[in-house]
């Protein structure tokens, strides 16, 4: 199944980068007399409401959906990892503090506060982004801190505390790496999450604005014509469930690789 | 178990008090003044400042905050903009058509995951087991927002079995139902079929097993049994993922109920009614997970110890 997985994201971000090349039409040219045509020769998907192609429209909307991803699971890593770490290496009350602010976000569901975050901010990709990536960091953080918290005892970090290195060096070259896998999984997860995630945003009108093609948009316009125009709202939801699909399977056999433990239970 | 309770209940007012502070944040987060960007570009200066007055954005932060805090812990949510109606009587009128809608989608999520969990454990390793994984799998990938209009173009579209959208009868809410529950049935599936796994390993199972109890009243009667303390808590700890879905699936079949009421909220720019509207969800979230970990705590004593 992970390799299922590997195929499908690699695939995935072949199409999204070589899209405008594959796409037979351009993802913004109307054809206004053929709007709302159903799937045919020329139009593998169909045409959409201003007669935009819907094929060239999900080529360019993975674009979208990776590089969110990509961004939010990135950002969220990074400042998690730096939380984290700190929490559970210093302990006392910056752990407290961390560990505080994490119940707090944590007593949101995430798209929640996603949603409250992007209605006062006003719906933009930017703020798409900026809200995921503030939601997302407080699962790092909580999987790193509880890492650190088992790393900093092992005897290798003893003896280089031993040996005079610095809390710096103690965390970036000895500690960090030991709780890499775990992230590795968590964020290859997290892709998936933050796709969908995305998707739920626009697809309420608050993420992606038009003319950008972002799958989610194109499911909220669809939404105006499942009596006469189907294909809408198919193409791009079967492409957020395939690509989604995806890094589920990719996660779920990153997990049983790098944590044999899990392979037996799951 | 009173000091269990006792020390639970104190973890929770920290963060009811952190939920309420981020919630009072969200108006002071709008780029500008937040009275001119309710009111619009246009709006006149005394229309603006009436406003702001009428909000109180007009006094010092700290007593907007204490404000804040005591009419919240009174039920005051503050009144909309667009209808001026208070908004705790808003929430609460559309309470019943949440509730429904997610007690609906509960019941379908673990009809449909719990006999597919145990089929998958029962028949670990075979195509059954694989094909019931697979299916699991979709289920947790594919969005609402798409299984949702899905269901609609086939049941109510083509077939003409089910109504489209609205609330009043029965057949109202099968689709909503199924699609804010299906994301919910698959993680249920894997948590059964985990847990499952994990006690048929117990050798008191071997024990059923060899005073002849038969295999099937072995893992219904003993197994499954215990099993279900871990699902039991992941029902709980998911009504917050059924609550922000409800948000969706509301939308989507023009439910009347909370969620709806956020989104049409958020598009007229009613900032009173969104910030009452994500703090009675956030608030019925904590305090689902909080009543969740003590029926944890008295189905498994071990954890009052922890």
């Amino acid at each position: 199944m992970a390799r299922v997985g590997a195929a499908v994201v690699f695939v995935a971000v072949l199409a999204a980068i070589l899209g405008p090349w594959l796409a037979p039409f351009e993802p913004s040219t109307q054809e206004l007399a053929l709007r709302l045509e159903g799937p045919n020769g020329a139009h593998w998907f169909g045409l959409d409401e201003l007669g935009r192609d819907v094929f060239a429209r999900v080529l360019l909307g993975a674009r979208i959906s990776l590089l969110v991803s990509f961004v939010v699971v990135g950002v969220s890593a990074t400042i998690g990892i730096a939380m984290g770490s700190v929490a559970g290496y210093f302990g006392g009350r910056i752990d407290e503090a961390i560990s505080r602010l994490i119940d707090i976000l944590l007593a949101f569901p995430g798209l929640l506060l996603a949603i409250a975050l992007v209605a006062v901010l006003g719906p933009s990709l930017t703020n798409v982004v900026l809200a995921l990536s503030l939601i997302g960091w407080v699962g790092y953080a909580r999987l790193v801190r509880g890492q650190v918290l088992r790393a900093r005892e092992l005897e290798f970090v003893q003896a280089a505390r031993a040996l005079g290195a610095t809390t710096s060096r103690i965390l970036r070259r000895h500690i960090i790496p030991t709780t890499l896998p775990a992230v590795t999984v968590q964020a290859t997860l997290g892709m998936g999450g933050a796709i969908l995630a995305e998707a739920a945003l626009s697809f309420l009108g608050l993420g992606v604005q038009p003319p950008t093609p972002s799958w989610g948009t194109m499911l909220n316009y669809g939404r105006g014509h499942l009596l006469d125009a189907p294909h809408l709202t198919i193409f791009p939801g079967l492409a957020i469930a395939i690509l989604v699909l995806g890094f589920n399977f990719l996660g779920d056999g990153l997990r049983d690789a790098l944590d044999p433990a899990t392979r037996s239970r799951t | 178990m009173l000091r269990f309770l006792a020390r639970r209940l104190a973890l929770t007012i920290p963060v009811l008090l952190g939920v309420a502070t981020l919630v009072f944040a969200l108006i002071h987060l709008i780029p500008g003044d937040p009275a001119q960007a309710m009111l619009g570009e246009t709006a006149a200066e005394e229309d603006v400042a009436a406003l702001r007055a009428r909000l109180g954005l007009d006094r010092p932060l700290i007593e907007q905050y204490g404000g804040f805090l005591r009419r919240a812990a009174r039920g005051d949510l503050g009144t909309s903009l667009r209808t001026s109606e208070p908004v705790t009587q808003a929430i609460v009128d559309r309470l019943p058509a949440t509730l429904e809608l997610a007690a609906a989608a509960m019941l379908v999520a673990i009809g449909a995951s719990v006999p597919l969990g145990i089929v998958a454990a029962v028949r670990r390793g075979t195509i059954v087991d694989h094909a019931a994984t697979t299916l699991a799998l979709t289920g947790i990938s594919i969005p609402n927002f798409w299984l949702g209009p899905l269901l609609a173009i086939v049941f109510a579209v083509e077939l003409g079995w089910l109504p489209v959208s609205g609330r009043g009868t029965l057949a109202h809410l099968v689709l909503p139902a199924i699609s804010l529950g299906a994301a919910l049935a698959a993680i249920l599936a894997r948590m059964t079929r985990a847990s499952l796994l994990e006690e048929l390993r117990e050798p008191y199972v071997q024990a059923a097993r060899a005073r002849g109890a038969s295999r099937a009243r072995a893992v219904l009667r003993h197994a499954f049994r215990n099993s279900l303390i871990p699902v039991v808590t992941l029902v709980g700890l998911q009504f917050g993922a059924v609550l922000t879905g409800a948000v969706i699936t509301e939308t989507i079949f023009a439910w009347p109920g909370i969620g709806r009421l956020l989104i049409q909220s958020i598009g007229f720019r009613d900032y009173p009614m969104v910030q009452g509207c994500i703090l009675f969800i956030a608030v019925t979230y904590v305090g689902m997970n909080l009543l969740t970990d003590l029926v944890y705590g008295v189905l498994d004593p071990r954890i009052r110890y922890d």
